[in-house]
């Protein structure tokens, strides 16, 4: 064989990357390789139904609710809420944005969130994967343990953020719990998922080679569990921000959150800054999602063969 | 069986039953020495794999005797069960760096599987970027690393198209003129079969038994004469008669 140079099925000796099928969706959010021109192509659906969104707003404040306002201006607090339901979008960009007072108010509540759902999600990460590799690693671990993740997972949190009200105060620490419980299920079973994902071959082969259980751990069942443990994050990440927001509407008092800040903008008539605080609490469970999305990929693109780009 | 000093892999009166009571072999007796490529034919589910497994180990066999030297053991599965997260050259290392073989060694090692194999050049590569031919010599090239004295074949090349299959039987023979191990190589094609081996067990349809053994009488290096000649083409109609029994 060393004599004779079969090209069997190898590819000229140059080879080419795979080509990667790119979705209009995974473009926007993890834009790949291609021209400038062939990626503002991928950004012209998104950004005509952007316009459009904001078209029908515009008509919707503008046909139906302005004249209700007009032609009634002595109604009653609610009435005038309902009225202005949809205020224009640059009425909303006025005063959430662009008023110092304001804004420095939204981005207080935002900045608190960031760290309420960061360090959540940091939390629910660590107990999440020790209690996935600790349930792979042994059944009755698993048999003791999980009934329990799915219980967390169920019960309504809603039911529960008052219980940790009263129990626990309506301090960071408390908030924070409500996180960790949010986003920790996802985790917990992804990776477990995925620690359970390596091909059975590839245990026999650790087996006939008489890998350690620690050996089989790091070399094998660790790095196939990345993708899946990627997903778990994802999904909990997105989880995390919805936590902090519930946790700060709920508690609806002590320091105050994007959830606090809206009860509070519903209380005080306040729809523009309403509709800025639904803004940055979207924006915020948007690019923790992309952010690791990204991670994913990063980690895995090179290799996996279920991977995005 | 004094007939079977010297073997590499002895296989005496072995039977096995799984736990769950279904009955995979029955009295299996053959031997395989160094220098002699053994191939087995038989219908699906006779377990055929099951001996394989039996030989390295990843089973225990529940009567007879079985005696293997299992210090360097090469096993290729039916899929090439690389490590997807692992480049070529780290996916070949891996044997070694389970046998705790020191970096610089392993490297070497590695290097010298992949050019045998006809792959240098792709070291960096992920599997996913490979072919399927291109992955089995990559899982052929993780086994030679331990300069193996057994190598077992399950089936490898099933998947692959027929000029891909060919092209990897060469192969594996002229590592096999090289090495002189002593191989066991599973497949459910008769040409396969006579083409890779100097002899051909026929087994029956489960609990497996050994029920025809034919002597490949032919030298090596083969090409395509061998894959045409008159005689290759007798053999051929022998085996899948008794194969054809084997179904009865």
């Amino acid at each position: 064989m060393t004599d004779t140079q079969r090209p069997v099925d190898a590819p000229s000796s140059t080879p080419h990357p795979v080509p990667s099928e790119v979705t209009a969706t995974s473009a926007v959010f993890y834009p790949a390789g291609g021209t400038f021109g062939q990626k503002l192509r991928l950004l012209v659906g998104p950004l005509a139904v952007f316009g459009s969104v904001i078209g029908v707003w515009y008509l919707l404040s503008w046909r139906y609710l302005a004249p209700l306002l007009g032609r009634d201006g002595g109604a009653d607090a609610a009435e005038r809420l309902r009225n202005t339901l949809l205020p224009y979008p640059h009425d909303i960009v006025q005063e959430s944005f662009l008023n110092g007072e304001n804004l420095a108010e939204l981005l207080g509540g935002l900045w608190l969130d960031i760290k309420l759902s960061f360090l959540g999600l940091a939390i629910a990460a660590v107990i999440g994967i020790t209690g996935a590799v600790a349930m792979s690693q042994a059944k009755w671990i698993e048999r003791s343990f999980y009934p329990y993740a799915v219980f967390v997972q169920t019960v309504p949190i809603l039911a529960l953020v008052p219980l940790i009200g009263l129990f626990f105060g309506f301090g960071f620490g408390a908030r924070l719990l409500v996180v960790v419980i949010i986003s920790l299920f996802p985790i917990i079973t992804n990776t477990l998922f995925g620690l359970r994902s390596a091909d059975r071959g590839l245990h026999d082969i650790f087996t006939l080679h008489g890998a350690s259980r620690w050996t089989r751990f790091v070399k094998l069942q660790l790095p196939a569990s990345i993708p899946a443990m990627m997903t778990g994050f994802q999904i909990s990440a997105g989880l995390s921000v919805i936590g902090a927001i519930v946790g700060d509407f709920f508690f609806g008092r002590g320091e105050r959150g994007l959830g606090n800040l809206i009860q509070f903008y519903v209380n005080r008539l306040q729809p523009e800054q309403l509709w800025g605080a639904l803004a940055f609490s979207t924006l915020l469970g948007l690019f923790v999602f992309v952010m690791f999305g990204w991670l994913r990929t990063r980690l895995t693109a090179a290799w996996y063969e279920g991977s995005e780009t | 069986m004094n007939t079977s000093a010297g073997s590499t892999l002895v296989f005496d009166a072995v039977g096995m039953v799984y736990p769950d009571g279904t009955e995979a072999l029955e009295d299996i007796s053959f031997t395989v020495s160094p220098g002699e490529f053994v191939t087995v034919v038989g219908p699906s589910g006779c377990g055929k794999s099951t001996l394989l497994k039996l030989a390295s180990g990843l089973l225990t066999h529940t009567s007879g005797s079985l005696t293997v030297d299992r210090d360097r053991i090469g096993y290729v599965f039916q899929d090439a069960t690389l490590l997807p997260w692992r480049t070529v050259q780290k996916n070949v290392e891996l044997l070694a760096e389970l046998h705790a073989i020191d970096p610089a060694e392993r490297t070497r090692r590695a290097k010298e599987a992949i050019d045998l194999v006809d792959l240098t050049g792709f070291e960096g590569h992920h599997p996913k970027r490979l072919s399927g031919g291109m992955k089995m010599r990559v899982s052929l090239a993780r086994s030679l690393t331990l300069d193996p004295s057994v190598f077992l074949f399950d089936e490898p090349f099933g998947a692959l198209d027929e000029i891909t299959r060919e092209r990897l039987n060469d192969e594996v023979l002229d590592l096999f003129s090289l090495k002189r191990f002593a191989g066991l190589f599973i497949t459910h094609s008769i040409y396969e079969a006579i083409y890779m081996s100097t002899r051909v067990l026929v087994m029956s349809a489960r609990p497996g038994r050994v029920i025809a053994e034919f002597d490949v009488p032919f030298g090596f290096p083969r090409d395509e004469h061998f894959r045409f000649s008159p005689e290759f083409a007798e053999l051929s109609g022998e085996v899948s008669e008794a194969l054809r029994m084997s179904y009865a």
